[in-house]
């Protein structure tokens, strides 16, 4: 289903979710050109619960994400021109290029801190929750992370701090397990996680629970909303759980780009190879996205066609402009270890 | 001027920070470890009842909260007991607060502070005996402050508790009861300015924390035989003052350098190395470290005084200076 938002609205969380997948899988393209080094993550198949999640927010709250933040920060509305440079390790990036593709930040935006340890924010999001209960600011806190994140020791002992505390926090786990390499088909558990459903966890510690479709970008901004509501109710902490299916692109260790997305594959996959094929027909979100907005008449094809055609101008003119961005002096290496 | 007992200004300096800046939370309570005076941490509790936390037995969790509390604006001064016990924080200190300000291209600061008293306590065995400060030392970003006075106590956690960045906040239980002179009024101390804790022409020593309360009493006992030692404290090892270190060297030519860290890759490690490659030329004997084996602190007593870098050993090491 979609969000029950104005249309406007509606053109716009379309937009982010297709700038995320551009985004990427230019990524992996000028990975694989060797334009930059080092390990990376994408998010491609997660854009409808980061995009529709993110617009519950106001500005001035706080989010925390991970290793796999690219997807949350352009859902954010960060700019892919410092994003990409900040990958490719420019000057012009967020983190002047000391952070890269792990530890995107950008303060603004309510980025303060990306840590790359699986578990290392979730901690660090009870805190931001516990400064805005003790100012009175009202600001909540959305701490982004991924299923693996609940064995790391972190993720309880959070818990049982929020909760005491009732601090105002969503936890916000991406399973994009479903079907993924070393689970049973159809299964979204874990080989290595005795607590299933993960929702049981948080539940321990007393924090209400909801397991929801990741790819259902209406069912998200529902859960995603009331959450939020509550959390600013003063009720404290929230856990949402959304599952999604993997991205075929993600089943390796490095990502691969099976097949260049174009919005008009929302109705004809035929050129999508067959071996990927299904991915695209049933779980792509931006794709049901795309084919729910036009059956629910809010875009033509035509529209969609138009924003599509935009959005892949605007990542082509982002990387070109990391790529020629400069590299840091190398006494910049030296800079900014104490404020 | 007037004089106090360390735990009385280290609990004068956190009352001071409380009354004078309503973003200073304290999360734990053992500011006093296991002192017969602890009790006395309960006024502060009692006068600011939403500002100090106490929390689960759950280090990592709310060191990190902490943490994050610091990123939003608050400062977080953070008791974890024990040196050892920073261990269970890690995770959050080092790979956390340390790096926010850097990798983050300097958007983050985390003005965060975490307190804990290290060392031989006595009867600690290996898990609550630990100096865990040259370990911290390799993770940039970190401050790290290492008291030995009672001035010193107030005067430096005045200004950990207002420093834009992480600082590890070193205390020894075996110092709380030592008295010394504490200014009236604020007694801010600035970081990286080492003190000159008794003037001598012989040789310089370089302690840290209770050792240089035992290099000073050592220094009273040798003075009586016509040795005159100069005791050096760097007070903060991040940043630290090598130029009054190294001063001193240049006036003494000899130096024994004393920590409890475990010998190697100590405190007093990285400042011997540091003496011999900027100061090789002025010495005039071999650069002598007075430190604990490396070896687990064991717990019956004669075993834990023989590691101890205790007077008797500093008395040694300087004699070997000087011949």
């Amino acid at each position: 289903m979609i969000p029950k938002v104005p249309r406007e609205n509606l053109l716009e969380l379309c937009r982010r979710m297709l700038l995320i997948r551009h985004f990427e899988e230019r990524l992996i393209h000028l990975h694989d050109e060797e334009r930059f080094s080092g390990h990376y993550h994408v998010y491609i198949g997660q854009e409808a619960t980061g995009v529709p999640a993110l617009s519950c927010l106001e500005r001035g709250d706080f989010l925390f994400t991970t290793h796999r933040n690219h997807g949350h920060l352009l859902a954010r509305g960060a700019d892919p021109r410092r994003l990409f440079a900040e990958i490719l390790g420019r000057k012009d990036g967020y983190n002047k290029g000391k952070g890269g593709t792990f530890h995107l930040a950008a303060s603004e935006l309510g980025f303060f801190h990306t840590s790359g340890i699986v578990g290392g924010i979730i901690p660090l999001a009870t805190g931001t929750a516990y400064a805005a209960r003790a100012k009175k600011s009202g600001q909540i806190t959305v701490c982004l992370f991924g299923d693996g994140a609940l064995e790391e020791g972190a993720a309880p002992e959070s818990f049982n701090l929020a909760s005491l505390w009732k601090l105002p926090v969503l936890f916000l786990c991406e399973n994009n397990g479903k079907y993924g390499a070393g689970r049973a088909v159809g299964a979204a558990q874990s080989p290595t996680m005795a607590v299933y459903p993960l929702t049981d966890l948080p539940a321990t510690y007393k924090i209400p629970a909801k397991q929801i479709d990741g790819t259902d970008a209406g069912a998200v901004h529902v859960a995603v909303s009331e959450a939020v509501a509550k959390i600013r109710r003063g009720e404290g902490p929230q856990f949402i759980e959304t599952q999604t299916v993997r991205w075929p692109g993600s089943e390796t260790n490095w990502p691969v780009v099976p097949v260049a997305t174009d919005a008009a594959m929302a109705w004809d996959v035929s050129s999508v190879p067959e071996a990927v094929r299904e991915w695209y027909r049933s779980s792509d979100p931006v794709l049901i996205f795309i084919r729910e907005l036009w059956e629910k008449k809010q875009a033509t094809k035509e529209d969609i066609a138009e924003l599509d055609r935009d959005v892949r101008k605007a990542v082509e003119q982002a990387a070109n402009f990391a790529l020629a961005s400069p590299f840091p002096e190398p006494e910049e290496a030296l800079k900014d270890v104490f404020a | 001027m007037r004089e106090l007992a360390y735990y009385e200004a280290k609990l004068e300096a956190l009352s001071e920070l409380m009354a004078a800046d309503e973003s200073v939370h304290l999360i734990g309570g053992s500011f006093l470890g296991l002192s017969p005076h602890r009790g006395l941490f309960s006024a502060i509790e009692k006068n600011y009842p939403d500002r100090v936390i106490a929390p689960p037995i759950s280090e990592l969790g709310y060191s990190g909260l902490a943490i994050g509390a610091a990123m939003a604006g608050l400062r977080t001064v953070v008791d974890l007991g024990t040196g050892s016990f920073i261990y269970e924080a890690w995770p959050q200190v080092v790979n956390e607060a340390a790096n926010a300000f850097y990798m983050s291209g300097g958007q983050t600061r985390a003005p965060v502070v975490f307190h804990v008293l290290h060392g031989i306590r006595g009867a600690g065995a290996a898990q609550h005996s630990h100096s865990p400060q040259a370990m911290l030392w390799n993770c940039p970003g970190l401050e790290i402050v290492l008291p030995s006075s009672p001035g010193d106590v107030k005067g430096l956690l005045k200004t950990a508790a207002r420093s834009p960045n992480p600082t590890i906040f070193i205390d020894h239980a075996q110092l709380l009861e030592t008295r010394g002179p504490v200014p009236e009024g604020d007694g801010a101390i600035p970081f990286g300015r080492a003190e000159v804790k008794r003037a001598g022409k012989d040789v310089t020593v370089i302690a840290t924390s209770i050792e240089v309360q035992r290099s000073l009493a050592v220094a009273e006992q040798l003075a009586r035989e016509g040795i005159q030692v100069e005791v050096v404290d760097p007070r903060t090892v991040v940043p630290l003052d090598f130029a009054t270190l190294l001063e001193s060297v240049e006036k003494t030519g000899r130096v024994v350098i004393v920590d409890q860290c475990h010998k190697s890759c100590g405190i007093a490690a990285e400042i011997a190395a540091r003496i011999a490659e900027e100061g090789f030329d002025k010495l005039k004997a071999p650069i002598r470290r007075v430190t604990t084996p490396d070896v687990p602190i064991p717990f019956s007593p004669p075993l834990e005084e023989f590691v101890t870098p205790s007077e008797p050993r500093i008395i040694e090491a300087i004699r070997s200076v000087l011949r």
